[in-house]
C-alpha cells in the first residue's frame, strides 16, 4: 500500500500536536503506542512498589510490616499488574509504534478501533487498581482459583474487581489483536512477503494469535465465575454439583498461551537488536520463525504441567509432561540462533545490546528450570514454592522485562528523537541485572528448601531468613536501577530533539524516516526485496543512508480524530462495572442499561462518522 | 462506515481483500473458541445436575415449593422448526448478497426482509422455549443443566440478536438506496458473521438437544 | 564508557568468588523443611529424578552460557570495524542443536514416566496405615479410622511403615506437603486425592499448606512425628481415649482413690480443675466447635476446630504456629485474632483473666 502519495480533493486531516484533546481524539497509531508506554509504565512501576513492599515485610521471620490481609492483595494485585498492565501493554507499545512502520503503513488497519483498545484498557486498569482506594483490592491470587473466590470464602468486592477488571482488559484486548492480525496480514508495503517481514513483526503476529485464541477461554471462565458471585450459579461450585478443577483448566488453557503472550514479543525484540549490533543478519531467519510458531502451537497443548499436584492421574501427567519437554526444543532452536547470529559479528556493546544479551543469559535460566518442572514427580515438590517463582521471574522478567528494557533503549531515538545517554543505560544495566539475579536466583534455595509461594511471613526456625534478606537488598537495587532508567529519559526530554535517523545502522524499514517520524510516517514506501530492506539501501548506497528530510505531507489522508472510541471505551466500562452493584441496590440494572447505551451510541457515532 | 472502507478504495491492501473481511474471519476464529469454551463446560457437566429438570429423562425437581416427577423437559420438533428457519436464513442472506452485489434492489430488499425475519422468529423461539422452561421449574440457578444450557444459548441467541440488528440496520440503508452494488461489502461482512452464527447452532442443536 | 567498563570487568572478575560464597552459606544452614534430604521412599524417588535433571541442566547451562559468553569476548568489534561475513544460517548446525537437546530430553522422559506411574498409586496391603487428610482453614485434621483416632496439626506415623493417606478438604483448596517424604498433594472438596510415603527415620519434622486457602495461608503448618512402633501404638492407645471415633466420646469415670492424703489431695484439686474446666469449655462456647473428651460432642463429622481432647501433649499450637507453652495458649485464649489475623476461631464471648488460667490449666492437663 501506499508505494505514492495519492492527491485527493478535500482537505487531509492532519492532526493538531497540542492538548489533552489532541490526545484524547488521536488516531495515531505512534501517538497511541506513547499513551500505551507511558500508561503501562505507571502501572508497571505500580506494580514494583507492590513488590518491594512484599519484599520488605518478607525480610524477617513473622514480620508485621504489612497485615496478611494486605500482603494477600499485594501479591495479587503484583501479578495481575504486571501480567496485564505492565508487560502485556508495554508490548502494545512497541506493536502501536512499530508494527506499522516496520511493515511500511501510514497506520493501522482500524485507526480508531486502536484507540478504543487503548481506552478501554486504561480505564480497565483504573477500575481495577480503583479497589485500593475503598479498601477492596483482589486478594484471592492472578489465579483466582475456584471455591476460594466463592462468595461463601471471599465475601465483599475485592474478586468482583478482579473478575470485572480482567473482562474489561480482556475487550481491549481482543480489540488490539484483531487489529494488529488485519495490519500484518494486510498492510505490508510492496515485496514484504511473510518470510520477509522483520522478526519482531513475526513474533508479534503469533503473539496476536496467541490473544485471539486464548482470550475467548478465560472471558467465559470469567463469566462463570461472576455468575457464580452474583447470580447465584454453581459453575465452580461442589455445594452445587460444580466442580472447582473446572476452573484450573480453563484458567490455564488461557494461562499458558498468556506466558507465551507475555515473552514472545520479546523474543521478536531480542530478534531485531541481536543482528543490528552484531551487524550480522539474524542466523536461521526461517527457523526462528517456525521455532515461534511452534512454540504457540505447543503453548495449547500443556495448560495442565500447572495441575500436576491435583492428581490427574499418571496418564495425564505423563501426556502434559512430555508434551511440555518438547516445548523446550524450538526454545532452544532460538536460544542458538541468537547466539549464532553474534557468532563471528562485530558485536557493538551499547545499551541496548547489554540488555538484549542479558535477556537470552537469563532467559536459559528459566528455560532450564522450566525443564525441570515439566517432570511432575519433582514438580510436586516444586510447584507453590519459591522455585516456581524464581522460574518465571526468570522467564517474566530475565526474559520479558529485559527484552521491552532493550527494545525501549533501542526504539528510544525513533519515538522521541534524543539518545538516551549510553553511560548511564549501561549502569541501569549493570544495576539491573545484578539487582534481578540476586533478588531472584536465591529464591531457587529457598523454593528447594520448603519455602510455599504466596505466604505473607514464615517461622524463624524453618531458616529462611538470611536468602530472603539478601533477595530484598537486591530488589532494592532492582528498584533503584529503574530510578535511573527514569533520570536517563528526563534529561532526554532536556536535550533538543536531535537524533538521526538511524543511530544504529538499523536493517528495517523504520530506520529510513526521520526521528520522531511525520504523522504520515512514510510519504513513500521503498520497495522491499529481503528480510532487511534498510541494509540493502545502505549497501546500494556504498555503507551510508542519506539522512532523510522531513517533507509537508500535503495531499495525504489521514484518518480524521475522533472521541466516539473513548466515549465508547466509558460504555464498556459502565456496562461491565456495573455489575458490582447487584448486591448493593436491586436497581443495578439501571447502570447497566445507562453503560449499554452508551457504548450503542458510542459505536453507532463511530460507524457514521467519515474515517477520513 | 468503518475506517478500512476509505483505505480499501483509496490503497490496495497485501492480500488483496478488504481488511474488514480480514477482521470479521480474525473474530470468527476467536469466537469459536469462546463457543468452544461453552460447549465443553456443557459436556463436562453433562449429567451432574444435583436435581431436575433434566433434558432427556425423567427426575425428581422442585416445582411449586414441592418435590416432584417431572418429565423430560426439551421439546425437540419446536427447535427442529427453529434450526431449520436459521438454516434458511442462511441462505436467504446469500440470495440477498447476490441482489447486492448486481445491484437488484428488489432482491436484496426481499431476501434481506426474509433473513431478519427469519433472525427474529428463531429468537422469538428462544424467548418462548426459555420462558416455558421456566415455568416448568427450570431457572437459571435450578441445577448445572440449566446454567450451562442458558449460558451457552444465551451466548448464541446474544449473537443472534446482535446479528438480526446489523442485518436490519442494513436493510434500513438498503431501502433508502445506500446500499449500491459497491457497497455490497458492507452485507457481505454482516452475511459471514451470519453465517457463523448459524454453524454455531449446526454444532450446539446435536450436542445439546439430540445427543442424549 | 571506558570507566564504566572497568567496573564492570572488576565486578565480573569478582563474580565468580561471591557466587561461590553464597553457594557455601546456602548449604551451611539446616533447613527443616527442604526437599533435598529426603527421609522418605516417595521424596527419595522424586530426589533422584531431580538430581538427574539439575545434572543435565548444569551441564546445558554451563555450555551455552560459556560459549554466549566466548562469544561477547570474542567478537566485541568497534564502531569503525569492517562489516563481519554475512552469514545468514547453517541448515547442518541448526538440525544439529535442534537433535541434541531432543535427545537430552529422551534421557530425562524415560526416568520421568517411570516416576510418575511408580508414585501414583493407591498404597494398599496388609501393615499399611490408613490416614485421612482434612483441610480446614487455616489447620489440618487427621483421622486414623481403622485405630480411632482424631487429632489435629500433628500427625504421627510408625517409622518403617507405608502410611496412606486419602484426602480432601472442608472448605476451600488445600495442599498437603511434608516436603522431606513426598510432594505436595492438592485437596478438592467433595473428592479424596491420595498419597503414600514410608518414613525412613524417626523424628519431627514440619510440613505446610502449600496451596493459597485465604487470610492465613502461611500459618497452616503441621507436624509430623515418626516414631517407633511402640512409641506409636501408645500414642494411639492414649488417643483413643474420649475419641469422637471411639465410644462417642465418652470416658470411663476414674473411680480410683489414691491411698495416701497427698495423693488424695491432687486428686481433688485435679477432679475440681476437670469439672470447673469443663463447665467452661461449655459455658464459653468451645464445645461449638471442638472436641474434648469428658465432654458433650458436637458430632464427629462437623467438628469445625480440631479436636482438643489431648492438647496438652501436642509440640505446637495453632497449626504450628507456636510452641505448645503455657503463656502462648495464655496468649492465644485472650485474644486469637492478635495472635492470627483472620483466624476462624472466635470466641462467644471475651474470657477474664481466670477464665484463661482455669482453661489453660484443664487443656493442659489433658496429654
Amino acid at each position: 500500500m501506499a508505494t505514492s502519495v495519492v492527491d485527493h480533493a478535500p482537505a487531509s486531516h492532519h492532526e493538531p500536536h497540542t492538548g489533552i484533546w489532541s490526545w484524547i481524539t488521536t488516531v495515531d497509531h505512534k501517538r497511541i503506542g506513547i499513551l500505551y508506554g507511558v500508561t503501562a509504565f505507571i502501572f508497571f512501576l505500580l506494580g514494583g512498589i507492590e513488590a518491594l513492599i512484599m519484599r520488605i515485610q518478607l525480610m524477617k521471620p513473622d514480620n508485621t510490616f504489612v497485615s496478611p490481609e494486605l500482603f494477600n492483595s499485594l501479591f495479587t494485585m503484583h501479578g495481575t499488574t504486571m501480567i496485564f498492565l505492565g508487560v502485556m501493554p508495554l508490548s502494545a507499545m512497541f506493536f502501536n509504534y512499530f508494527i506499522p512502520l516496520q511493515i511500511g503503513a501510514r497506520d493501522v488497519a482500524f485507526p480508531r478501533l486502536n484507540a478504543f483498545s487503548y481506552w478501554v484498557f486504561l480505564l480497565g486498569g483504573l477500575f481495577i487498581n480503583f479497589s485500593f482506594l475503598i479498601n477492596a483490592a483482589p486478594n484471592a491470587g492472578w489465579f483466582g482459583y475456584a471455591n476460594l473466590t466463592s462468595n461463601q470464602y471471599s465475601p465483599g468486592l475485592n474478586t468482583d474487581f478482579w473478575v470485572l477488571g480482567l473482562q474489561i482488559l480482556g475487550v481491549a484486548s481482543m480489540a488490539a489483536a484483531i487489529n494488529f492480525f488485519v495490519t500484518i496480514v494486510n498492510m505490508r508495503a510492496p515485496g514484504m512477503k511473510m518470510l520477509r517481514m522483520p522478526m519482531f513483526v513475526w513474533m508479534s503476529f503469533i503473539t496476536q494469535i496467541l490473544l485471539l485464541l486464548a482470550f475467548p477461554v478465560i472471558t467465559i471462565a470469567l463469566v462463570f465465575l461472576m455468575m457464580d458471585r452474583h447470580f447465584a450459579t454453581h459453575f465452580f461450585l461442589p455445594e452445587g454439583g460444580g466442580d472447582p478443577i473446572l476452573w484450573q483448566h480453563l484458567f490455564w488453557i488461557f494461562g499458558h498461551p498468556e506466558v507465551y503472550i507475555l515473552i514472545l514479543p520479546s523474543f521478536g525484540i531480542v530478534s531485531e537488536i541481536l543482528p543490528v549490533f552484531s551487524r550480522k543478519p539474524l542466523f536461521g531467519y526461517t527457523a526462528m520463525v517456525f521455532s515461534g510458531a511452534f512454540i504457540a502451537f505447543l503453548g495449547f497443548g500443556v495448560w495442565s504441567h500447572h495441575m500436576f499436584s491435583t492428581g490427574m492421574g499418571p496418564f495425564a501427567d505423563a501426556f502434559f509432561s512430555l508434551s511440555t519437554m518438547l516445548i523446550a526444543v524450538p526454545t532452544g532452536v532460538k536460544i542458538f540462533n541468537w547466539i549464532g547470529t553474534m557468532w563471528g559479528g562485530s558485536l557493538q556493546l551499547k545499551t541496548p545490546m547489554l540488555f538484549a544479551i542479558g535477556m537470552v543469559a537469563q532467559f536459559i535460566v528459566g528455560g532450564l528450570s522450566g525443564v525441570m518442572h515439566s517432570v511432575p514427580p519433582a514438580d510436586l515438590q516444586q510447584t507453590d514454592t519459591y522455585f516456581i517463582v524464581a522460574h518465571f521471574h526468570y522467564v517474566l522478567f530475565g526474559g520479558a522485562i529485559f527484552g521491552l528494557t532493550a527494545g525501549a533503549y533501542y526504539w528510544f531515538p525513533k519515538m522521541f528523537g534524543r539518545m538516551l545517554d549510553d553511560k548511564m543505560g549501561k549502569l541501569h544495566f549493570w544495576m539491573m541485572f545484578l539487582g534481578f539475579n540476586i533478588t531472584f536466583f536465591p529464591m531457587h534455595f529457598l523454593g528447594l528448601n520448603g519455602m510455599p509461594r504466596r505466604v505473607y511471613t514464615y517461622p524463624g526456625d524453618l531458616n529462611f531468613e538470611f536468602w530472603n534478606q539478601v533477595q530484598t537488598w537486591g530488589s532494592l537495587l532492582l528498584g533503584v536501577s529503574f530510578l535511573v532508567f527514569i533520570y536517563n529519559m528526563w534529561k532526554a526530554s532536556r536535550r533538543p530533539a536531535d537524533a538521526p535517523a538511524d543511530p544504529w545502522r538499523g536493517a528495517t524499514l523504520e530506520w529510513l524516516i526521520p526521528s520522531p517520524p511525520q504523522e504520515f510516517n512514510f510519504a513513500d514506501v521503498p520497495p522491499v526485496h529481503s528480510a532487511t530492506p534498510a541494509w540493502d539501501l545502505r549497501r546500494a548506497g556504498g555503507g551510508t543512508l542519506p539522512e532523510p528530510q522531513r517533507v509537508s505531507g500535503a495531499g495525504i489522508h489521514m484518518p480524521r480524530p475522533s472521541y466516539w472510541p473513548a466515549v465508547t471505551a466509558v460504555g464498556v466500562l459502565v456496562t461491565i462495572g456495573s455489575i458490582l452493584f447487584t448486591h448493593a441496590f436491586s436497581q443495578w440494572y439501571f447502570i447497566t442499561l445507562t453503560g449499554a447505551a452508551i457504548l450503542i451510541y458510542g459505536i453507532y457515532r463511530w460507524a457514521y462518522e467519515p474515517a477520513f | 462506515m468503518s475506517d478500512a472502507a476509505a483505505h480499501a478504495i483509496e490503497h490496495p491492501t497485501t492480500t488483496g481483500i478488504d481488511s474488514r473481511k480480514v477482521a470479521i474471519w480474525t473474530l470468527i476464529g476467536s469466537e469459536c473458541l469462546l463457543f468452544a469454551s461453552l460447549i465443553s463446560t456443557y459436556l463436562v457437566y453433562k449429567g451432574k445436575s444435583l436435581v431436575g429438570p433434566l433434558p432427556h429423562t425423567e427426575s425428581q425437581c422442585m416445582l411449586h415449593g414441592k418435590m416432584q416427577a417431572c418429565e423430560p423437559i426439551f421439546s425437540i420438533p419446536l427447535v427442529t422448526f427453529g434450526t431449520a428457519v436459521l438454516l434458511f436464513s442462511s441462505f436467504f442472506v446469500v440470495l440477498a448478497l447476490y441482489g447486492a452485489q448486481k445491484g437488484n434492489r428488489k432482491m436484496l430488499i426481499t431476501w434481506l426482509s426474509a433473513t431478519v425475519v427469519c433472525g427474529l422468529f428463531f429468537i422469538g423461539m428462544q424467548v418462548y422455549e426459555f420462558s416455558h422452561f421456566y415455568h416448568e421449574g427450570l431457572g437459571y440457578t435450578t441445577n448445572l443443566f440449566a446454567s450451562t444450557f442458558y449460558t451457552l444459548t444465551g451466548f448464541h441467541g446474544s449473537h443472534v440478536t446482535v446479528g438480526v440488528i446489523w442485518l436490519a440496520t442494513l436493510l434500513v440503508m438498503a431501502i433508502r438506496g445506500k446500499l449500491p452494488a459497491g457497497k455490497s461489502l458492507n452485507l457481505e461482512i454482516a452475511a459471514l458473521y451470519w453465517h457463523f452464527v448459524d454453524v454455531v447452532w449446526i454444532v450446539i442443536f446435536p450436542v445439546v438437544y439430540l445427543m442424549r | 564508557m571506558e570507566k564504566s567498563s572497568g567496573l564492570v570487568r572488576r565486578l565480573a572478575r569478582q563474580a565468580p568468588a561471591l557466587c561461590l560464597l553464597l553457594l557455601i552459606a546456602a548449604c551451611a544452614k539446616d533447613y527443616p523443611q527442604t526437599t533435598l534430604q529426603p527421609r522418605g521412599d516417595f521424596a527419595r524417588m522424586v530426589d533422584d529424578l531431580f538430581r538427574t535433571t539439575v545434572v543435565w541442566a548444569t551441564i546445558v547451562f554451563v555450555l551455552v552460557e560459556g560459549v554466549l559468553l566466548w562469544a561477547i569476548f570474542k567478537f566485541r568489534g568497534r564502531a569503525d570495524d569492517p562489516e563481519p561475513r554475512q552469514v545468514h544460517g547453517n541448515t547442518t548446525l541448526e538440525v544439529v542443536w535442534t537433535v541434541i537437546p531432543a535427545f537430552i530430553l529422551v534421557a530425562i522422559a524415560v526416568p520421568t514416566v517411570k516416576t510418575i506411574f511408580k508414585t501414583s498409586d493407591y498404597a494398599t496391603g496388609p501393615g499399611v496405615v490408613q490416614i485421612e487428610v482434612i483441610g480446614h482453614q487455616w489447620w489440618w485434621e487427621f483421622r486414623y479410622p481403622e485405630l480411632g483416632v482424631v487429632t489435629g496439626n500433628e500427625m504421627h506415623i510408625p517409622v518403617g511403615k507405608t502410611v496412606n493417606l486419602r484426602m480432601t478438604t472442608a472448605d476451600v483448596l488445600h495442599s498437603f506437603w511434608v516436603p522431606q517424604f513426598a510432594g505436595k498433594r492438592d485437596v478438592f472438596p467433595g473428592r479424596y486425592n491420595p498419597l503414600w510415603f514410608k518414613a525412613e527415620v524417626t523424628g519431627i519434622f514440619s510440613g505446610q499448606c502449600a496451596e493459597f486457602c485465604g487470610v492465613q495461608h502461611a500459618r497452616m503448618g503441621f507436624k509430623l512425628i515418626s516414631e517407633t512402633q511402640e512409641e506409636f501404638d501408645a500414642w494411639v492407645a492414649r488417643e483413643r481415649i474420649g475419641s469422637p471415633l471411639v465410644n462417642a466420646g465418652t470416658v470411663p469415670a476414674d473411680t480410683t482413690t489414691p491411698a495416701d492424703s497427698a495423693g488424695r489431695a491432687a486428686k481433688l484439686a485435679a477432679d475440681s480443675l476437670e469439672q470447673a474446666g469443663r463447665a467452661l469449655f461449655s459455658g464459653a462456647g468451645c464445645i461449638g466447635c471442638h472436641a474434648m473428651v469428658g465432654t458433650p460432642l458436637a458430632s464427629a463429622t462437623s467438628l469445625k476446630g480440631p479436636n482438643l481432647s489431648h492438647v496438652g501433649s501436642r509440640q505446637t499450637l495453632v497449626a504450628g504456629l507456636m510452641p505448645n507453652t503455657e503463656e502462648n495458649l495464655r496468649k492465644w485464649l485472650a485474644n486469637p485474632d492478635s495472635v492470627k489475623q483472620g483466624t476462624l476461631m472466635v470466641l462467644p464471648k471475651k474470657l477474664t483473666d481466670a477464665e484463661i488460667a482455669t482453661l489453660v490449666a484443664y487443656l493442659r492437663s489433658h496429654r
